[in-house]
C-alpha cells in the first residue's frame, strides 16, 4: 500500500492535497451547531448531482413528453420515486442548508479580512444555486414550471430598450416552448453543474487557505503553538476531529430530510407544488403564480416596488441589488470584534430586523398582496394593500441593514474579545 | 443571540395572527373518511372509478397490472375491471378523443392520475357530495364546491337529484356559527346589505336516488381513497420503507455520536 502512495505521490501530489485540504488541516476546536452547514451542504451538492444522474436516464427534455416522463419515474421506474423524491427534497434542503450557513457568516463576521474571497465564492455559489434551482424547475413541466419561468424571463422583459429582445434569446422562442425547455435542460444538466463544482473547490481551497473562523472571532493562527502537538493553542486537526463530528452531523440531517421525504414529500406545497400536477398549458393562465419557496423574499420585493416612469424594471433591479449586496458585506462592515458575542446591541438589533425581514418578506411572497385586505377609511395609506406596504417597509429595513451598516457597527459598544477561544 | 430568537419568535407569531385573523374561510369541507390502509374501500373504489369515471377520465399513467398494490389478482383483474381490447399491461386510456370531448361537453375531462395531488381528497369528496339541480346552467348542474363546472352530474342516479338550500343571516358571526353547527359541507357568502348566506347541498326528499345518502358517500368516499392511491401508488411502500429507514438512522445516530464523544474526550 506504502509503496503505491508512494509511487502516486511521486508523480501526483495526492498525498500533498489530502493533508493540505482536511487531513492535516487545523481548525478552532469551539465550532457550535452553526458550523455543521458547510458540510452539510457539500453533502446535498453530491446528493443532487448522484440522484440528478440516474433522473437523466429517464427523464424526457421535451415538452410532449417531459410531464409524462416524470410520472413515468414515480410509477414504472424501479425506484424512481424514491429518486425523484430525494433530489426535490434535496432542492429545497439545499436552500435551507445554504440560508443558514449564510446566516453563520453574518452572526459571526466569517466574512470579514482575512475571508473576503471566501466569502465572495460563497456569494457566487449562492447565486449559481439559484439558477440552478431555476432552471430545474421548469424541466417536470407543470402548471407552476412553465408560469413560473414565464414570470422569472418576464422580469428581464422589462429591461429598457433591449428587454423584449432579451427575452427571447433567453426563452429561443416567443414564449416558454419545447426549444426553452431543451435549453434550460442543458443548463441545469451540464453547465450550472459544472460551475457549481468549480465554485465549491474554489471556496474550499479559500477556507483552508486562510483557516476556519469561529464563534468568538479569534484569529488561532495568532496564536502561539503549543510545544506538545505543534497546533495553535486552540486548533485540532480536522481529522479525525472534524470527520467524526460532522458525520454526527450528516446522519442527524439524514433523520429530518428522511423524515420528510417518506412522509411529507409536499411538505404541505412548499416543495412540491400541488398546482404543478397539472401538466403546463400555456393557455390557462393559474389564478395565483408564486415562484417556489427560497425565491420568494426577493419575489415580494419585486412586487413591492411600484412602477416608475412607466416600467416595471426598477422592482428588477431592486431584486437583483438585493442579492448581489452581499458581496460588498467585507468592506460595509466596520466593527471592532467580528463575532456577535462581543458585538453591541445596536448590530444585534439589525441583525434581528434583517432576519426578520427575510422571514417576513419570505411568506409575503408566497401569498397574493390582498392576504392582508386594504387599509381602511382614515389610515395614511388608504386603499393600498395592507401587504403591499409591508412589503415596502420590509425592503427599505432589508437594504438598511447593510446600507447602514458602516455606521452602526463602527459605533457600536463592543465587548473585549478574550485571548483564547470559550 | 437569544434576544434575536426571542424578537423575531414574537414578530413571526405578530404576522401569523394578522393572516389568520384577516382571511375568512368561505367553503367549510367535510374532511373525507378515507385511509390508505383500507385495501376493501381501495377495491370498492376501483370498481367505482372503472364503472362511472373511466368512460369519460382516463388515468393515463396507471397500469391495470398495477392493482395488484390493492390486494387484487391478475385473474380478478381481468374479469372485473378491464374491458375490451385492454392488456394487463395498459394504462387506462379512453376511447374518446379530445376532439369528441370538446363537442359534446365543451372541454376535454381531465385525466385523474394525479388529480388527487392537485385537489387532495378533501376537495374530491366534498365535490362529489355537492352537485345540484340549476336550470339556469349549460348542464343542468351545478356545484357548490366548484361554481359552473362543465361537467354533468354524472352519479346523480345514485345521489339522487340533490337541490341547493340557501338560509339568510343577519351578520358574519351568526352566519359562521350557523356553518359550523352542520358539521359538514357548507358555504358562507355575504350577500346584499350586510347579510350573509348559509349554502348546503340537500337531498330532494321528492325524488331519492338508488342509495341512500349514507351509501352514496361510502361510494364516493371509495372512489376519492381509490383516486389517491393511483395518484401515487407507491405511497404505502413510501411511508413504511420510511419507518425503517428512520429508525435505522436514529440507530446509527446513537452510535456515532458515541464514537463522536470518545474521539473528542480529550479536547478541552
Amino acid at each position: 500500500m506504502d509503496k503505491l502512495l508512494n509511487w502516486i505521490d511521486a508523480r501526483f501530489p495526492l498525498t500533498a492535497l489530502w493533508e493540505s485540504q482536511w487531513g492535516k488541516y487545523v481548525a478552532p476546536k469551539n465550532f457550535n451547531f452553526w458550523y455543521y452547514f458547510g458540510s452539510l451542504a457539500a453533502f446535498v451538492l453530491v446528493l443532487q448531482i448522484v440522484t440528478g444522474i440516474f433522473l437523466t436516464m429517464n427523464y424526457k427534455p421535451d415538452a410532449a413528453k417531459a410531464f409524462d416522463s416524470v410520472e413515468y419515474i414515480m410509477r414504472d421506474v424501479e425506484w424512481g420515486w424514491l429518486i425523484r423524491y430525494m433530489h426535490s427534497t434535496g432542492a429545497s434542503m439545499f436552500f435551507i442548508v445554504v440560508y443558514l450557513h449564510m446566516f453563520r457568516g453574518l452572526m459571526y463576521g466569517s466574512y470579514r479580512k482575512p475571508r473576503e474571497l471566501l466569502w465572495i465564492f460563497g456569494c457566487l455559489i449562492y447565486l449559481v444555486l439559484m439558477g440552478e434551482a431555476f432552471f430545474g424547475y421548469l424541466l417536470p413541466w407543470g402548471q407552476m414550471s412553465f408560469w413560473g419561468a414565464q414570470v422569472i424571463v418576464n422580469l428581464f422583459s422589462t429591461v429598457p430598450f433591449i428587454g423584449e429582445d432579451l427575452g427571447v434569446w433567453i426563452r429561443g422562442d416567443y414564449t416558454i416552448s419545447d426549444i426553452t425547455l431543451n435549453r434550460f435542460y442543458a443548463f441545469h444538466v451540464i453547465a450550472f453543474p459544472l460551475v457549481l463544482i468549480g465554485l465549491v473547490a474554489a471556496h474550499l481551497m479559500a477556507l483552508h487557505e486562510v483557516g476556519s473562523s469561529n464563534p468568538d472571532g479569534i484569529e488561532i493562527k495568532k496564536q502561539p503553538k503549543d510545544p506538545a502537538t505543534g497546533l495553535y493553542l486552540d486548533g485540532i486537526n480536522s481529522h479525525p476531529y472534524y470527520t467524526i463530528k460532522d458525520i454526527v452531523g450528516v446522519v442527524f440531517f439524514l433523520i429530518v430530510f428522511s423524515i420528510i421525504m417518506f412522509f411529507m414529500p409536499e411538505m404541505g406545497g412548499y416543495f412540491l407544488e400541488a398546482n404543478n400536477f397539472i401538466p403546463a398549458d400555456p393557455l390557462k393562465t393559474p389564478v395565483h403564480i408564486a415562484p417556489v419557496w427560497y425565491f420568494t423574499p426577493y419575489y415580494a420585493m419585486l412586487r413591492a416596488v411600484p412602477s416608475f416612469l412607466g416600467s416595471q424594471f426598477w422592482g428588477v433591479l431592486v431584486m437583483g441589488a438585493a442579492v448581489v449586496i452581499f458581496f460588498f458585506l467585507p468592506w460595509l462592515d466596520r466593527g471592532a470584534v467580528k463575532s456577535i458575542r462581543y458585538r453591541g446591541t445596536l448590530f444585534k438589533s439589525w441583525l434581528a430586523a434583517f432576519v426578520v425581514s427575510f422571514l417576513i418578506l419570505g411568506y409575503l411572497g408566497v401569498v397574493p398582496v390582498t392576504v392582508w385586505g386594504q387599509f381602511g377609511d382614515g389610515f395614511p395609506f388608504h386603499g393600498a394593500d395592507k401587504a403591499t406596504v409591508v412589503a415596502r417597509v420590509l425592503t427599505v429595513v432589508y437594504f438598511l441593514y447593510f446600507l447602514l451598516m458602516p455606521w452602526y457597527t463602527a459605533r457600536d459598544k463592543t465587548k473585549p474579545v478574550p485571548e483564547r477561544t470559550t | 443571540m437569544n434576544k434575536i430568537v426571542t424578537v423575531s419568535a414574537a414578530l413571526l407569531f405578530a404576522v401569523a395572527g394578522m393572516a389568520l385573523a384577516s382571511g375568512g374561510a368561505d367553503l367549510r369541507l367535510d374532511p373525507a373518511p378515507v385511509h390508505r390502509l383500507d385495501t376493501e374501500s381501495l377495491q370498492r373504489g376501483a370498481r367505482n372509478f372503472v364503472n362511472f369515471c373511466l368512460n369519460c377520465h382516463s388515468a393515463r399513467f396507471m397500469r391495470y397490472e398495477r392493482l395488484k398494490d390493492i390486494g387484487l389478482t391478475e385473474q380478478q383483474i381481468e374479469d372485473n375491471l378491464m374491458f375490451g381490447t385492454v392488456r394487463i399491461g395498459s394504462t387506462m386510456t379512453v376511447a374518446m378523443t379530445p376532439a369528441d370531448a370538446r363537442n359534446w361537453f365543451g372541454a376535454v375531462p381531465p385525466d385523474l392520475s394525479v388529480i388527487a395531488r392537485v385537489r387532495g381528497v378533501d376537495w374530491l369528496y366534498n365535490y362529489f357530495l355537492s352537485f345540484y339541480r340549476d336550470d339556469g346552467s349549460a348542464t343542468g348542474w351545478n356545484n357548490l364546491v366548484f361554481p359552473n363546472v362543465a361537467m354533468p352530474h354524472a352519479l346523480w342516479q345514485l345521489s339522487g337529484p340533490n337541490r341547493l338550500v340557501s338560509t339568510e343571516f343577519d351578520n358574519h358571526e351568526s352566519a359562521l356559527a350557523a356553518a359550523i353547527a352542520i358539521k359538514g359541507l357548507a358555504s358562507v357568502e355575504p350577500g346584499s346589505g350586510g347579510k350573509w348566506h348559509v349554502r348546503i347541498v340537500a337531498a330532494d326528499p321528492d325524488a331519492p336516488g338508488s342509495m341512500t345518502p349514507v351509501q352514496y358517500r361510502t361510494f364516493v368516499a371509495d372512489l376519492v381513497n381509490f383516486l389517491d392511491y393511483v395518484s401515487e401508488p407507491s405511497k404505502n411502500k413510501r411511508i413504511s420503507l420510511g419507518i425503517v429507514v428512520v429508525l435505522y438512522l436514529v440507530v446509527l445516530f446513537v452510535l456515532v455520536y458515541a464514537l463522536k464523544r470518545l474521539y473528542w474526550k480529550d479536547v478541552h
